[in-house]
C-alpha cells in the first residue's frame, strides 16, 4: 500500500500537468487570473512559456484554447468550476464541443467544500452542465492518485474534458502502486451484497466510511466509486441494480443533473430499481469551514450513513 | 494594383454576391445583408492573400481565416467554391437537411472552414489562439478573422482584444465590418456603438480605416498590418450592407431574410449585368 496522502485534488492537477508537459510538448496551460488557486502555477514554474495567464476572462480562455487545439496543442484552461463551466457553458459548447477540439477544461473549487467564500463560488451545477453537452467527456476524480492518473488520461484521450478538481485537502483511498485508471469504467472499492452506494469526487472516502457505519448494522453496503460520469458505466452500475436491493447515489454536487440522474437514467430504462439520489438538494450554499458544510449538507460519513438509514428503515 | 488585377477581383466578388444570392434563394433563409458586405473582402483575401491550397484544406503550414460573424456564411461558402475547395453546384444544398453546408460554419464539416463560428463574439477567441499556436511553432503562418460592428457588442470580443494586445499577437488581423446595421436597426441605436476605431486604438490594436469595397484600399491595409511587427492590427471597413443589390443595400430587413422569386432575378439580373461588363 502506497502511502496515505492528504493533498487538495487540485494541488495533484497542477503536479499532474507539469509531469506529463515533460513528455509531450504539445501540453499548453490556460488560466485566468486563478493560478496560484487551480494550482496551474506548478505547471507555469516548470514550463513559464507555455503557459498563459487570460486575465479574468474565462470566455474568451476558452475561445483561445479552441483555436490552440486547432493547431495541434493540447490545451488544459483552468479556473474555478463555476466560471469555466458555469460562466464558460456556451463557449465550451458552441467553440469547443460542437468542433469536438481538444480542449481540457477545469474546474476547481468545485461543490461546497470551496468553504468560506461562499454560494457565489459553491458551484453544484457543473457536472448537470458538462454532461449535457455532446462529445464531453466529465472527470471527477476522488484523490490525488486518481486525479494524476486522469489528468494523464485526459490529456492521452483526443477531444473535450471536463475536469473537477477539489479545494479540500483529502486523504487518498487509492493504492497508488495497484490503482489503474480507465475512463469510463468505474471501481468497485468495497463488495456488498444487501445495497450499494455510488460516489463520485470527494464524498467516496466519505461514502467507504459510511459503508463501514453500516456494517456495523449488519447492512453490506457495496461501495462503487464512479471516476467517469461520462461515459458512465452502465455495466458496473446494472449489475449492482441486480446483485444488491437499492441503490443510494452520493455527490458534491446538486441532485439535479448530476451522478445521481444519470444513474437513474440506467437503472430506469434498464433494470427498474429504487434509487436514492444523496447531494445538495436543489439549494444554493453558504459560508463556513469545509467540513462544517459537508456535515451541513450531511455529505459527510455520518450524514450519508443518517440518511441511508433514514430512507431503509 | 493593375487594371487587370483589379477587374479580376471585382469579377469574382461579383461572383461571390451571385452565389450568396443562389445559396440563400435556393434555402429560402439566410443572411444576404451581411454577407454581401464583406464579398470584396473575401475576393481580396482568398485570391491575393491568404497562403492555401485547396487540394490540402487542412495543410498545418496554410493561414486561417475565421467568421467571426459567422451568419456571413453564404459569403464563406461562395468563396471557398469559386476557389475549388468543393463544387459551385454545392452552394445549392445550404441549409438543406444532411447538407455540408451547414448555416452557419462548421470547420468538421465544411473544406477550407478553419473554425466553427455562429455564436457571435466567439470566433475572435479561437482567432487568438491560432494565433498564439502559430508564434508557439515559429510557423509563420498568419490568422485573419472578420467581426461584424454589431458583433463587437458582445464583451468577449474586447475580453479577446487585450489578449491579443497582450501577447503582441502580431500574426492576427480583425477586420471589422462596419454596415452600421444590426438586426434591431442601425448599431447606434440598438447599442449606442460608435468610435469603433478609437475602441480598437485604446486595446492596443495598430488601427486602420477603409472603405471595404475599395480593393486597393484593402491591399494597402493588408499590407501595412503584415508590416506591423509590434502588435495586433485592425481594419475597420466602412461598408454597406447588401452592397451589390441596390434594393438591398442599407436596408435592415435582408439582415437575415431570403429573396423571392421575383426579388431573386432581380437581383441576378443586377449582378449578372455587372459582371458582363467585367467580362466583356
Amino acid at each position: 500500500m502506497s502511502k496515505i496522502l492528504k493533498k487538495a485534488t487540485r494541488e495533484s492537477f497542477g503536479e499532474a500537468l507539469a509531469e506529463i508537459a515533460r513528455f509531450n510538448e504539445k501540453i499548453v496551460v490556460l488560466d485566468s487570473d486563478l493560478a496560484a488557486a487551480t494550482k496551474t502555477k506548478i505547471f507555469k514554474e516548470a514550463f513559464a512559456d507555455r503557459f498563459f495567464n487570460c486575465g479574468i476572462s474565462e470566455c474568451n480562455m476558452i475561445g483561445v484554447g479552441a483555436g490552440l487545439a486547432t493547431m495541434g496543442k493540447i490545451p488544459f484552461v483552468a479556473s474555478f468550476a463555476m466560471f469555466s463551466a458555469g460562466r464558460g457553458f456556451e463557449q465550451i459548447r458552441n467553440s469547443v464541443a460542437y468542433p469536438n477540439l481538444n480542449v481540457k477544461i477545469a474546474g476547481s473549487h468545485a461543490g461546497i467544500s470551496v468553504g468560506e467564500d461562499g454560494a457565489t463560488h459553491q458551484c453544484c451545477e457543473d457536472i448537470a452542465l458538462m454532461r449535457s453537452i455532446p462529445n464531453m467527456v466529465v472527470l471527477n476524480p476522488c484523490d490525488h492518485y486518481e486525479m494524476k492518473a486522469a489528468v494523464k488520461s485526459a490529456a492521452d484521450h483526443m477531444g473535450p474534458v471536463y475536469i473537477r478538481l477539489g479545494r479540500l485537502a483529502v486523504e487518498t483511498i487509492n493504492d497508488e502502486e495497484t490503482y489503474k485508471f480507465e475512463m469510463g469504467k468505474g471501481i468497485t472499492l468495497k463488495d456488498g451484497k444487501d445495497i450499494t452506494i455510488i460516489a463520485t469526487g470527494l464524498p467516496v472516502r466519505e461514502a467507504l466510511l459510511a459503508a463501514t457505519l453500516l456494517e456495523n448494522d449488519k447492512i453490506s453496503a457495496r461501495v462503487i466509486n464512479i471516476h467517469t460520469i461520462k461515459p458512465l458505466d452502465r455495466e458496473i452500475i446494472l449489475k449492482a441494480a441486480a446483485e444488491t436491493s437499492q441503490i443510494f447515489t452520493v455527490e458534491e454536487h446538486s441532485i439535479i443533473g448530476g451522478l445521481g440522474e444519470a444513474v437513474c437514467s440506467v437503472v430506469c430504462e434498464e433494470f427498474p430499481k429504487r434509487v436514492q439520489r444523496i447531494g445538495i438538494n436543489d439549494r444554493f450554499g453558504q459560508s463556513g469551514s469545509a467540513h462544517d458544510l459537508l456535515a451541513h449538507y450531511k455529505l459527510d460519513a455520518k450524514g450519508i450513513y443518517q440518511t441511508i438509514r433514514s430512507k431503509l428503515g | 494594383m493593375d487594371i487587370d488585377c483589379l477587374k479580376s477581383l471585382k469579377s469574382l466578388a461579383c461572383k461571390i454576391r451571385i452565389g450568396v444570392l443562389e445559396s440563400v434563394y435556393g434555402a429560402k433563409s439566410g443572411h444576404p445583408g451581411g454577407s454581401l458586405s464583406i464579398a470584396d473582402l473575401l475576393a481580396y483575401l482568398y485570391s491575393r492573400e491568404l497562403n492555401l491550397n485547396p487540394k490540402a484544406p487542412q495543410d498545418p503550414n496554410r493561414d486561417r481565416f475565421v467568421l467571426s460573424k459567422g451568419h456571413a456564411a453564404p459569403a464563406l461558402y461562395s468563396v471557398l467554391a469559386h476557389m475549388g475547395f468543393f463544387k459551385l453546384e454545392d452552394l445549392k444544398s445550404l441549409r438543406k437537411m444532411g447538407a455540408f453546408l451547414q448555416g452557419h460554419p462548421n470547420m468538421n464539416s465544411t473544406p477550407g472552414v478553419d473554425m466553427s463560428t455562429g455564436s457571435l463574439g466567439q470566433g475572435v477567441s479561437a482567432a487568438c489562439g491560432m494565433a498564439l499556436g502559430a508564434k508557439l511553432d515559429g510557423s509563420g503562418v498568419r490568422v485573419y478573422c472578420v467581426l461584424g460592428d454589431g458583433e463587437i457588442e458582445e464583451g468577449q470580443v474586447w475580453e479577446a482584444l487585450m489578449f491579443a494586445s497582450h501577447y503582441k499577437l502580431d500574426n492576427l488581423c480583425l477586420f471589422v465590418d462596419n454596415n452600421q446595421l444590426q438586426i434591431d436597426g442601425s448599431v447606434q441605436e440598438v447599442a449606442g456603438l460608435s468610435k469603433i476605431p478609437q475602441k480598437f486604438e485604446s486595446f492596443g490594436f495598430n488601427v486602420m480605416q477603409i472603405d471595404g469595397h475599395d480593393f486597393e484600399q484593402i491591399e494597402r491595409a493588408v499590407n501595412l498590418a503584415k508590416a506591423c511587427k509590434d502588435g495586433p492590427s485592425a481594419i475597420v471597413m466602412k461598408t454597406i450592407k447588401g452592397k451589390g443589390v441596390s434594393y438591398m443595400e442599407n436596408n435592415v430587413s435582408w439582415h437575415g431574410c431570403a429573396p423571392n422569386e421575383e426579388q431573386f432575378k432581380l437581383a441576378k439580373a443586377e449582378l449578372d449585368s455587372i459582371l458582363a461588363q467585367l467580362e466583356g
